[in-house]
């Protein structure tokens, strides 16, 4: 190991520390920059419901038709029971005995 | 303020398995890579993006394209912005120190638990913060432990491991379920999700659903504007 490849190393992981923490602030900053009424609130309010939707239909889809029914048995059992660990065990268990089966 | 971190702490808890789990495989193939465990260590608390992470060390291969590693993680990270911008509400009021300091721990998981509180009015930024410590101590450990003894379990998927964060976040947006105005956005999230996985490279499909489905919850506030 020579000093340069440490540096190196030490730099790569910097720069994406620092591109990763801008982003997290940056949006925060922004966010308060903009109107807070009006459509663009209504377009803010919205946000958290279509970004935690697009993180999740994509893996769903992709696992198949046990996968769409885990997640169905999962939403019914949050709409029920409002227990979000319970929730994730019915959906974890729905896919684990499918796979293992 | 304690009270609240531990809160936060707590309600992250269910998550935390999976992150560790996931967190042991990603030390394994950083240790095969060469990458230290103090290295490993310092990516844990710098960067803190378990997507970003597997990429990065990936592409972990001397002499490092540092510029090409910083162009990987802007992108795959580029729903921070978003995610950063949906946490105002729970900023509102505090100092711009405080904000500086609270916003680093911020994961898609604490996030995610933070914003489905904050829609029971039970959110803070220490709730948020308690939530990120829960989800890092996990993350070093598993990486920690993946990185010195190999792999906890060494294949998360037939436990369903990789489902459980899909789990997850599918029973936290039901929580966030607002009615039937959320109807039109959150189909229109999940078509713009799944098409852009299709058609666009690395994580684009975050942005492309997440601002498409909004994006028609806006069009819908002009409509019932124009109604009245």
């Amino acid at each position: 190991m020579n000093p340069d490849f440490n540096m190196t190393v030490f730099l790569t992981i910097a720069m994406a520390a620092m591109v990763t923490y801008g982003l997290r602030v940056g949006g925060l900053l922004l966010a308060e920059r903009l109107p807070s009424s009006g459509r663009f609130r209504t377009f803010m309010d919205a946000l958290p419901g279509t970004i935690l939707l697009s993180l999740v239909a994509p893996g769903i889809v992709s696992a198949g038709t046990w996968g769409c029914a885990a997640a169905l048995c999962t939403a019914l059992c949050t709409y029920l029971t409002r227990n979000v660990f319970l929730s994730m065990v019915v959906g974890m268990g729905v896919v684990a005995v499918q796979r293992n089966l | 303020m304690f009270r609240e971190f531990r809160i936060g702490f707590i309600a992250n808890l269910p998550l935390a398995a999976s992150v560790g789990a996931y967190g042991s495989v990603l030390g394994v193939l950083a240790s095969q890579k060469g990458i230290g465990w103090g290295e490993l260590l310092l990516m844990n608390l710098s960067i803190f993006a378990g997507s970003a992470q597997f990429v990065m060390v990936e592409m972990w291969m001397p002499p490092l394209p540092i510029v090409e590693i910083t162009l990987a993680v802007l992108v795959i990270n580029f729903r921070y912005l978003l995610i950063g911008a949906s946490l105002r509400p729970v900023f509102h009021g505090t100092s711009l120190g405080h904000k500086f300091a609270m916003m680093h721990l911020v994961a898609d998981e604490n996030w995610a638990v933070t914003m489905a509180a904050h829609h029971r009015g039970e959110a803070s930024t220490g709730f948020l913060f308690g939530g990120g410590v829960c989800i890092l101590s996990a993350w070093c450990s598993g990486t920690m432990l993946g990185h010195g003894f190999g792999a906890v379990i060494r294949d998360p998927e037939a436990y369903a491991l990789d489902f459980a964060f899909i789990a997850v976040f599918t029973a936290l947006a039901v929580s966030l379920w607002r009615g039937k105005k959320d109807i039109a956005p959150w189909l229109a999230a999940i078509v713009f999700a799944v098409a852009g996985e299709k058609l666009l490279p690395g994580k684009w499909y975050i942005l492309v659903g997440g601002i498409g489905g909004a994006l028609v919850s806006a069009c819908q506030h002009k409509e019932e504007n124009n109604e009245s």
